[in-house]
C-alpha cells in the first residue's frame, strides 16, 4: 500500500487524546503518588489557571491588568464566606448581615458566585477603565488591587479584616482542581480560536488598523478582562479551600510575581506556552526552596539561605527579558494534531519499511 | 494645652499637606523624568529609598556622624540607581513598555529581598537627630521640624531643578530626547549620558526622599520602599506622566487630597482613605486620560 | 568623500535596500530622487548609523562608518535633517539650534554660525523666543535646517524638505538650499519633489523599490524618457 495521504488527527480526537491524557495522569498522582507531589500538583493546576487567566488578559490584548490578583481576592473571600460551616461563621464571623449568616453553600455554587461575582466587578471597573492606554491603565488596575485590599482589610464584619480567615473546609482536591483546569484551558482556547480571539489578536498587533477593520477595542479588552477575572476568581476559591487560611496579605502584588515569571517564561500570547511555563517554573521554584534547606553535596555544604529562591527567581526573570522577552512559545501554540499524526506517521513508516 | 481655632488648625493641615506634598512631589520628578526619556517606570525607586535609608542608619552606627552618614546614604542610592540603569535597564531599551515594567518589578522583588536577607524583615529605628525630629509650638500650634524641613527642602531642589532643565545644555538636551528620541540621536546629543543623568539625579532624589521620610516615620524596614513609589506613582499620573512640572503638581495635589479626606471622612470611613484616593484618580483618568496636563485626546474606541 | 558601497539593508524580513551604491564629492550637491518607499529615507538613516546595513559599508574621507553609533557620526561631520522636520516642538527656537550645536566645542565660532543661520532664516531671528510648536510648516523645516546646519556640518542630508509645504514656501527653502551649496556646504538632497530637486542638484541617483535604477548629471536624467514621464508628470498615460 501507498504511503497514507496527510493523515491528521482530527481536532476532536486531538481533545480527546489530551483530555485522557490528564485525567490518566491525574489518577496517577491521586493514587500512586506521595501527598508531596499531590499538592504540588495542585498548586501546579491553581497556578496554569491563573497564567491562562492573565494571559488571556494581558497577553492577548497587550493590556496588562497589574490588579489581577484583586479578582483572586474576591474569589477566594466571597466562595470562603459562602462554605464556610454555620457554626464557625457564628464563632468567626459574628456580625454577617443576616441572610449571610444562615447560608451554607456547597463548594461548586460557592465557587462559581464568587467567580460570577468578580466577572461583575471587572465589567464595571472595566468599562471605565478600559479606554485607557499604556501606563495608565496599569495605574487603573493597580489602584483597583489598592482598593479591593482597603476593602478587604477594612470590612471586618465580612472579612475578619487583616486578621486570619481560616477554618475554610478543604474542599479542593486533584479532580476539582483538575476539572476546572481542564474547562479553563478550554474556554479560554476556544475563545483565542474564535473570531473574537482573532479580533483580540489583531488589537494587540496594530491597534489602529484593527480599529479601522470595525473591531471595537473597547468590547473586545472588556470581553478579555471579564473572562479573566472569572477564571481568577475561580482560582481564588480553588487556592482558599486548599490553603484553608489565608489574610489580605495574601493578595498582593508581590504574589503575581510568580504568576507573571510563567507567563514571560512561557511567552505572552500562547496559552500552550503558559502551561509550559507554569510547569517549568513551579518545578524550578520547588527545587529551589529544597535547596534553601542547605545543599549537602558530601564535601561543598551550602548553608541555608532562606529567601534565596525569590532573588533567583528575579534574575531569571530579568534574564528572560534580557535574551529572549518571547519566552518559549512566543505567540505560537503547540499544535497537537501536528505533534500526534507525526508520530502516527512515523510508526506507519517504520511498519512500511520493516516489511 | 489651649485648643486650636478653626485659623490654626487650617494651617497645621496645610502645613502638613504642603510637607507630605512636597516628599511625593521630590518622588514623583524622579519617577517622571525617568518615564519621559526612557518610556520606563521604575517601580524599583521606591527601593531607593530604602536602600538609602539603610546606608546612612548603618554609617551611623559605624560612627560617622550623621549629616555625614546622609551624605553617603544619598550616594549610595544615586550608585544602586545607576548600577540598576545599568545592569537591568539598558540590556532592554527599545523593548515593549511592559516588559520594561515587568523588569522594574523583577529589580524591586530582587532588591527587597536581598534587604530580608541581609538585615531581616523587621523593621529598626532610625537615628534622626533632633533637627529632624523635634516639635515646634507655636502657641497652640503643633508642628513637626521635619515637616518644615521638608518643605524648604523641596523647595531649594525645585528651584535648582528648575534652573536645570531650562538654563543648561544638559536639561535642555534631556528636554529634547523625552521629546523625540531619534531627533536627538540625529543631531549627535549623547544619549547614553542623557539617560545616566535622569537616573543619577532621580537616584538623589529619592535618596533625599528617603531621609525625610525614614525621619517622619521614625523607622525603616525592607519593604518601607512600595507606598511611597506608588504615591509617586499616582502624583505622576495626576500631573500626566512625562511632565516634570505635572509630577510636581500632582506630588501636592496627592497630599492635599489626602490631608482632606483624612478630615472630611467621618471616622468610620478614614481607614477606607486610600480607596478613595484611588477612586478619585480613576474618576480623573476618566476626563483626563492622560494627567492634567496631559493631551485630552481620548482613545476614540 | 561620502562612499556608499553595495548595501543591503533589511527591516526585519523586508528587503529594503539591494545592493546600492552611491557617492557624494566635496562641495557636490547630490540628489536622491524616487517615490515613497523606494528606500530614500532608509538611505539617510542607513548612513546617519540609525540602521546597520546587513552586508556593505558606508565610508567617509576612508573612515569607516558603518559600525559607528549615530552620535559618533555625527562628530564626524554628517547632519541629517529627518523627514518631517521633527523639531523640539517643546523649546524655543533658540533652544532647537542650541540643540543642533551641543556636541561642538569650539563655543567661540557658536555666536558666528548662529548669525550665519539667521542671514539665511532671517524668520527665526524674528521668532528666537517663540517656542517650536507656535512656527508654521515653513518655519519648522527652516528651524530643521538651521539646527543641522548649528552642527557645523561638512555633509549635510536633506530628508524631504518640501513636504506638505506650500509652493511659495518650498521655492523659498529651495532657495536657501542653493545658497548654502553655492556657500561650499556638500549637500545630499532626498526629495519626492524631482523637479525642484534636479533644477538645483549637480548629480542625481533615482531609487525605485530598493535599486539605484538611474544616475548621472541632472542634465542626464532631465533628458531621459522614462524620467519624464514618471517623475515629472510628463505627457503619457
Amino acid at each position: 500500500m501507498q504511503n497514507n495521504p496527510k493523515k491528521h488527527f482530527s481536532p476532536l480526537g486531538t481533545g480527546l487524546v489530551l483530555v485522557a491524557g490528564f485525567f490518566g495522569l491525574l489518577a496517577f498522582i491521586n493514587f500512586g503518588a506521595s501527598s508531596y507531589i499531590q499538592r504540588i500538583m495542585i498548586g501546579l493546576c491553581i497556578s496554569i489557571i491563573l497564567v491562562v487567566s492573565l494571559n488571556l488578559s494581558s497577553g492577548f490584548t497587550g493590556v496588562f491588568s497589574l490588579g489581577h490578583i484583586g479578582f483572586m481576592a474576591i474569589g477566594a473571600y466571597t466562595a470562603a464566606i459562602l462554605t464556610l460551616p454555620l457554626s464557625l461563621k457564628l464563632a468567626y464571623l459574628p456580625d454577617l448581615p443576616g441572610w449571610l449568616e444562615n447560608t451554607q453553600l456547597a463548594f461548586l455554587p460557592a465557587t462559581l458566585i464568587g467567580g460570577l461575582l468578580a466577572m461583575l466587578v471587572a465589567f464595571l471597573f472595566g468599562v471605565s477603565v478600559m479606554r485607557l492606554t499604556g501606563p495608565y491603565v496599569g495605574v487603573a488596575t493597580l489602584g483597583f488591587l489598592v482598593i479591593v485590599n482597603v476593602i478587604l482589610v477594612n470590612w471586618d464584619s465580612m472579612t475578619r479584616g487583616a486578621r486570619t480567615f481560616s477554618g475554610v473546609p478543604p474542599f479542593t482536591d486533584i479532580w476539582w482542581v483538575g476539572g476546572w483546569t481542564a474547562v479553563t484551558i478550554y474556554v479560554i482556547w476556544r475563545l483565542a480560536r474564535s473570531s473574537y480571539g482573532r479580533q483580540m489578536m489583531a488589537i494587540r498587533d496594530n491597534q489602529i488598523a484593527a480599529q479601522s477593520l470595525g473591531i471595537s477595542v473597547l468590547r473586545m479588552r472588556l470581553l478579555a478582562f471579564c473572562v479573566s477575572a472569572f477564571f481568577t476568581a475561580v482560582a481564588g476559591s480553588l487556592w482558599a479551600h486548599f490553603i484553608q487560611s489565608f489574610s489580605p496579605k495574601a493578595f498582593l502584588f508581590v504574589e503575581t510575581f510568580a504568576i507573571i515569571t510563567m507567563l514571560i517564561a512561557g511567552g505572552m500570547g500562547s496559552i500552550s506556552g503558559s502551561v509550559i511555563g507554569a510547569v517549568g517554573i513551579t518545578i524550578l521554584a520547588e527545587i529551589l526552596r529544597n535547596a534553601e534547606r542547605g545543599v549537602n553535596l558530601g564535601f561543598v555544604h551550602i548553608p541555608p539561605v532562606y529567601g534565596a529562591s525569590q532573588i533567583i527567581m528575579a534574575v531569571i526573570f530579568i534574564v528572560l527579558i534580557i535574551f529572549r522577552p518571547e519566552g518559549i512559545m512566543g505567540k505560537r501554540e503547540l499544535n497537537f494534531s501536528q505533534l500526534f499524526s507525526f508520530t502516527f506517521r512515523r510508526k506507519k513508516r517504520k511498519e512500511v519499511t520493516s516489511q | 494645652m489651649t485648643s486650636l481655632t478653626p485659623f490654626e488648625f487650617i494651617i497645621q493641615q496645610a502645613i502638613n499637606a504642603i510637607s507630605i506634598g512636597s516628599i511625593y512631589a521630590l518622588m514623583a520628578i524622579g519617577l517622571t523624568m525617568v518615564f519621559g526619556i526612557l518610556r520606563l517606570i521604575n517601580f524599583a525607586h521606591g527601593d531607593l529609598i530604602m536602600v538609602g535609608s539603610y546606608a546612612t542608619l548603618f554609617l551611623t552606627l559605624a560612627g560617622v556622624p550623621f549629616w555625614i552618614a546622609v551624605g553617603g546614604g544619598i550616594a549610595i542610592s544615586c550608585l544602586t540607581g545607576l548600577l540598576m540603569e545599568r545592569v537591568a535597564y539598558r540590556p532592554i531599551r527599545g523593548a515593549q513598555d511592559v516588559s520594561m515594567l515587568l523588569t522594574s518589578f523583577a529589580v524591586t522583588i530582587f532588591l527587597e529581598n536581598i534587604a530580608i536577607l541581609m538585615f531581616s524583615p523587621s523593621s529598626r529605628p532610625f537615628p534622626a537627630p533632633g533637627l529632624l525630629n523635634s516639635a515646634m509650638n507655636f502657641g497652640a500650634l503643633r508642628v513637626n521640624s521635619v515637616d518644615i524641613i521638608a518643605i524648604v527642602v523641596a523647595g531649594i531642589l525645585l528651584i535648582l531643578l528648575t534652573f536645570f532643565i531650562t538654563r543648561t545644555d544638559m536639561g535642555t538636551s534631556m528636554r529634547a530626547v523625552s521629546q523625540d528620541l531619534l531627533a536627538s540621536r540625529l543631531m549627535g546629543i549623547n544619549t547614553n549620558r542623557v539617560f545616566v543623568t535622569a537616573f543619577g539625579i532621580g537616584s538623589i532624589l529619592a535618596g533625599i526622599v528617603g531621609i525625610l521620610w525614614s525621619a517622619r516615620v521614625g523607622k525603616i524596614d525592607p519593604l518601607m520602599g512600595f507606598y511611597p513609589v506608588l504615591k509617586a506613582f499616582v502624583a505622576c499620573v495626576i500631573g500626566g506622566l512625562g511632565s516634570l512640572p505635572g509630577a510636581v503638581m500632582g506630588g501636592y495635589i496627592l497630599g492635599f487630597l489626602e490631608i482632606l479626606l483624612q478630615g472630611i471622612l467621618p471616622a468610620s470611613l478614614t481607614p477606607f482613605r486610600d480607596a478613595f484616593v484611588f477612586s478619585i484618580l480613576i474618576v480623573l483618568l476618566l476626563f483626563r486620560p492622560n494627567g492634567l496636563l496631559g493631551s485630552t485626546e481620548m482613545e476614540k474606541f | 568623500m561620502l562612499k556608499v558601497e553595495n548595501i543591503e539593508v533589511y527591516y526585519g524580513h523586508i528587503h529594503a535596500l539591494k545592493g546600492v551604491s552611491l557617492d557624494v564629492r566635496e562641495g557636490e550637491l547630490v540628489s536622491l530622487l524616487g517615490a515613497n518607499g523606494a528606500g530614500k529615507s532608509t538611505m539617510l538613516m542607513t548612513i546617519s548609523g540609525i540602521i546597520r546595513p546587513r552586508i556593505g559599508t558606508v565610508t567617509y574621507q576612508d573612515i569607516d562608518l558603518t559600525k559607528k553609533i549615530p552620535e559618533e557620526i555625527v562628530l564626524q561631520g554628517i547632519v541629517q535633517c529627518p523627514e518631517g522636520r521633527r523639531i523640539f516642538g517643546s523649546l524655543t527656537v533658540i533652544e532647537n539650534l542650541r540643540m543642533g550645536a551641543v556636541r561642538r566645542k569650539d563655543r567661540a565660532e557658536l555666536k558666528k554660525d548662529l548669525e550665519w543661520v539667521f542671514s539665511l532664516f532671517p524668520v527665526l531671528e524674528a521668532r528666537i523666543s517663540q517656542s517650536g510648536a507656535t512656527l508654521s510648516g515653513g518655519e519648522q523645516q527652516m528651524l530643521a535646517i538651521g539646527r543641522s546646519l548649528m552642527a557645523k556640518p561638512r555633509l549635510l542630508m536633506l530628508d524631504e524638505p518640501s513636504l506638505g509645504l506650500a509652493p511659495l514656501v518650498v521655492q523659498e527653502i529651495f532657495k536657501v538650499i542653493q545658497q548654502l551649496h553655492q556657500q561650499g556646504v556638500t549637500i545630499l538632497l532626498v526629495e519626492q519633489n524631482a523637479r525642484q530637486a534636479m533644477a538645483i542638484a549637480d548629480r542625481c541617483y533615482l531609487l525605485e523599490t530598493g535599486h539605484v535604477v538611474l544616475s548621472g548629471t541632472a542634465a542626464d536624467l532631465k533628458s531621459n524618457i522614462a524620467v519624464e514621464q514618471f517623475y515629472l508628470g510628463g505627457t503619457a498615460k
